[in-house]
């Protein structure tokens, strides 16, 4: 097989010295992680060399000789750097070759062992492979398919192909903690030789963030023990916190927030990546802070609340209207005059008591709005449930018309197929749960009949006035399951993900791409490695917040039918209640 | 060592085909799809902007005319950006895997990288696609669980659609090559 020599760029200047890094037979390739510069004393590079295998428990080792000089390698050079080869004894001996300033590099491989085949080449062919060194480090692969059995780290680099590049190259960070103003015994050059790469902002914030974690923790816990306590567990707050999609909204944020500052160790792994992006739910809400400052001015406020009660005047108007129309003759079709009047009076005193609360509450809302509003800042998610409690808290009058609207016309529909069944000279078998057949005396055929006959001639004015109710119903529960969607969007949008991918593509690996550098025959074929990133749809799946998960527990057909029998629908209703 | 012919698709259009030969071991095929012609551009334009001359005697709007130019602007760019590939790119190394490059009119390049511990066989397929049977190179993965089995199968060149006889001398090169690879791997 050829063999496969990760080269890093950073070295392809760096002086003649020793190779060191870590062969991996499997693959046939060696990784080079560093060049260990003349003068060096051999005991002293396998100490090292030890230190580092067991701080990161990758098996490095003297790879071959680097050889980078002014003209061709003299022979005295030559015989030195093979003579090195019995000092550090490693299979296959490396040598790589520069002349400076020339692009192209001469490689060679030998194996110690004479193979047992005669006339088989003791030398391979080799690949150069260059690599940088500080993106392949700091990148993180994430493959097509993860197994469940490969998953939860394998403490040997056991993982196939280029996963076992990166691994060797990530773990082997202690080697690259020296550089070159150290005064070490042994002289390095990698990534780092120039200088170690910090920021002090970093180093204050890791000194600063064990404190103000279990500040917050606390004050997490005591907001926590706050809300869990006795007085809300009473009938109507907690009937309104279930209710209230603010509350909902508040609970799930503070879960969030006490996940990211708990002291503990996260034990499990995508846990830990959530707490190793500490700063990912934190940036969220502050550029929603931002967002909502921008948009919900203490001014606009004000401007809110002025324009409510017109727009509820406005809303109820356009309600009276509706049913001025359906008492007369709606789209020509001729209705019960009697029922009609009944239920449109009904309805219309309903809509004044409700316009009379509202012009009585006016004064109070400008205030309320103003304090709940103050609750925006939190984020914009909390300013979405804010308006989704509003349009819930605005348009009860039309929840309420819905109710009353199935519950009449599914009494009507129950009333008319039992009486169609004793039309037919049938029953409902209750306790065999089927129809069975049943001789019923003569007047209680009479009644049945006549019942039968009325609600028959009532059921087009009934069925009207609950088509056009669950029509507005539908509407307002459209444009609620609107704003939840954007508030589910927004809670599991991973933004700090998605601003690495932008600002940082090489943290977030999908693969790798090769390049082929230019190439001379004869000479060994050189490629360039590069990161590929990962495509923004994989980012957002990979990455994205388990949300709310409010999600409609209904299919299309049984909606249907229940809108067909009069049933009411709850959208709402998570599956927990329904055990209750 | 650099080679081109010319190929033609299934559609009849013209197709080059670029044979780099870098060892042994390597091996890149490039394939150069017919550019945008300015024909069907000019076509396109032109409806778009009699639509939208239509619909402004209707309502008197001079919005809609810089809409349509705006929509003609932005769908152009999109095309160029996002639908229409120039070239396509097989790079096959042996003992590393093979990678496929597509490049775009606007110069974004998208590449994907199979490993070869992971490709099973290069094969040609053949396909019934509407009233024609095409031909395509295809990639066979092995399955990571059962080593025999193929889990997917990757086409190959799937905008420049090649017809038999250019598939035919990939594939050959692509199985000496991979032939090699199992003979020395094999070998100790």
């Amino acid at each position: 097989m050829v063999l496969k020599a990760f080269f890093p760029t950073c070295c392809a200047s760096a002086d003649s010295g020793l190779l060191v890094g870590r062969w991996v037979p499997e693959q046939s390739s060696a990784v080079v992680l560093a060049v260990v510069h003349f003068p060096f004393i051999p005991i002293q590079v396998k100490e090292l060399l030890a230190q580092v295998q067991q701080a990161s428990r990758v098996g490095v080792a003297v790879l071959g000789t680097w050889c980078h000089c002014q003209q061709k390698p003299e022979e005295s050079l030559g015989r030195f750097l093979e003579g090195l080869g019995a000092v550090f004894p490693h299979d296959p001996w490396l040598q790589l070759c520069r002349e400076r300033g020339s692009k192209f590099w001469s490689c060679k491989a030998t194996h110690r062992q004479v193979p047992a085949a005669p006339g088989a080449a003791s030398e391979d062919q080799v690949m150069l492979i260059f690599y940088d060194q500080r993106k392949v480090l700091l990148s993180q692969l994430h493959p097509p398919a993860a197994l469940p059995d490969h998953q939860a780290g394998d403490a040997s680099a056991s993982t196939g192909g280029l996963a076992a590049i990166f691994d060797t190259v990530a773990r082997s960070e202690s080697l690259f903690r020296s550089d070159r103003f150290d005064e070490g015994p042994v002289r390095l050059s990698h990534w780092q030789s120039e200088g170690v790469e910090a920021s002090i902002l970093v180093e204050l914030a890791k000194r600063a963030s064990g404190p103000v974690c279990l500040l917050l923790a606390c004050l997490l816990s005591l907001v926590s023990a706050a809300s869990a306590c006795r007085v809300f567990k009473l009938w109507p707050l907690s009937f309104l916190g279930s209710k209230l999609s603010t509350c909902e909204q508040l609970r799930h944020r503070l879960e969030q927030l006490t996940l990211i500052f708990s002291t503990q160790k996260a034990t499990d792994p995508t846990e830990l990546m959530r707490c190793d992006r500490p700063a990912q739910p934190l940036r969220h809400p502050h550029s929603a802070n931002m967002l909502v400052s921008v948009l919900l001015d203490v001014n606009r406020l004000g401007q809110l609340a002025d324009a409510l009660v017109p727009v509820a005047d406005h809303v109820a108007e356009q309600l009276q209207h509706l049913l001025q129309w359906l008492m007369g003759a709606p789209a020509g079709l001729k209705m019960n005059r009697a029922l009609d009047q009944v239920l449109g009076r009904f309805f219309l005193y309903h809509i004044h008591l409700w316009i009379s609360y509202i012009h009585l509450m006016s004064p109070f809302i400008e205030r309320i709005l103003w304090h709940v509003g103050l609750s925006a800042c939190l984020g914009l998610t909390v300013a979405l449930s804010i308006l989704w409690d509003i349009i819930a808290l605005l348009t009860f009058h039309i929840y309420c018309f819905y109710v009353y609207g199935a519950r009449l016309y599914c009494l009507k529909v129950y009333g008319l197929s039992s009486l169609w069944r004793l039309f037919r000279g049938k029953k409902w078998n209750v306790l065999r749960q089927r129809v069975d057949s049943c001789s019923y005396d003569l007047d209680q055929l009479f009644i049945g009949t006549l019942l039968f006959t009325i609600l028959v001639f009532l059921l087009p004015t009934t069925a009207l006035y609950y088509l056009v109710f669950t029509l507005l119903r539908l509407l307002v529960v459209a444009v609620q399951g609107l704003i939840h969607l954007l508030v589910d969007m927004v809670n599991s949008l991973p933004l700090y993900s998605l601003g690495l991918r932008l600002c940082r593509p090489y943290r977030l690996a999908a693969g790798v791409k090769f390049r082929i550098l230019e190439h001379q025959a004869g000479r060994p074929l050189r490629l360039l490695m590069q990161i590929n990133p990962l495509p923004y749809g994989r980012v957002v799946h990979t990455y994205r917040l388990p949300s709310c998960g409010c999600h409609p527990k209904h299919s299309w057909g049984s909606l249907c039918r229940k809108l067909f029998l009069g049933e009411l629908i709850y959208p709402w209703r998570q599956r927990e209640d329904k055990q209750d | 060592m650099e080679e081109e012919r010319k190929f033609s698709d299934i559609c009849g259009g013209r197709l080059a085909l670029q044979r780099r030969y870098y060892s042994p071991s390597c091996r890149e095929f490039c394939l150069s799809c017919p550019r945008l012609s300015l024909r069907s551009l000019t076509a396109v334009t032109c409806t778009v902007w009699l639509a939208a001359y239509g619909l402004f005697t209707l309502c008197e709007n001079s919005m809609i005319l810089s809409a349509a130019i705006f929509i003609t602007l932005l769908g152009l760019l999109g095309y160029l950006h996002f639908v229409k590939i120039d070239q396509e790119t097989l790079l096959i190394i042996d003992s590393l895997g093979i990678q496929m490059t597509s490049s775009y009119a606007s110069g974004k390049e998208t590449t994907t990288f199979i490993e070869m511990n992971k490709v099973k066989d290069v094969v040609i397929n053949e396909a019934i696609y509407m009233q024609k049977v095409i031909y395509y190179l295809c990639i066979l993965l092995k399955d990571p669980v059962e080593p025999h089995e193929i889990s997917q199968v990757v086409p190959v060149f799937q905008s420049s659609k090649p017809r038999l006889d250019c598939l035919i001398e990939v594939y050959r090169s692509c199985q000496e090559i991979l032939a090699h690879e199992k003979a020395t791997s094999r070998s100790p």
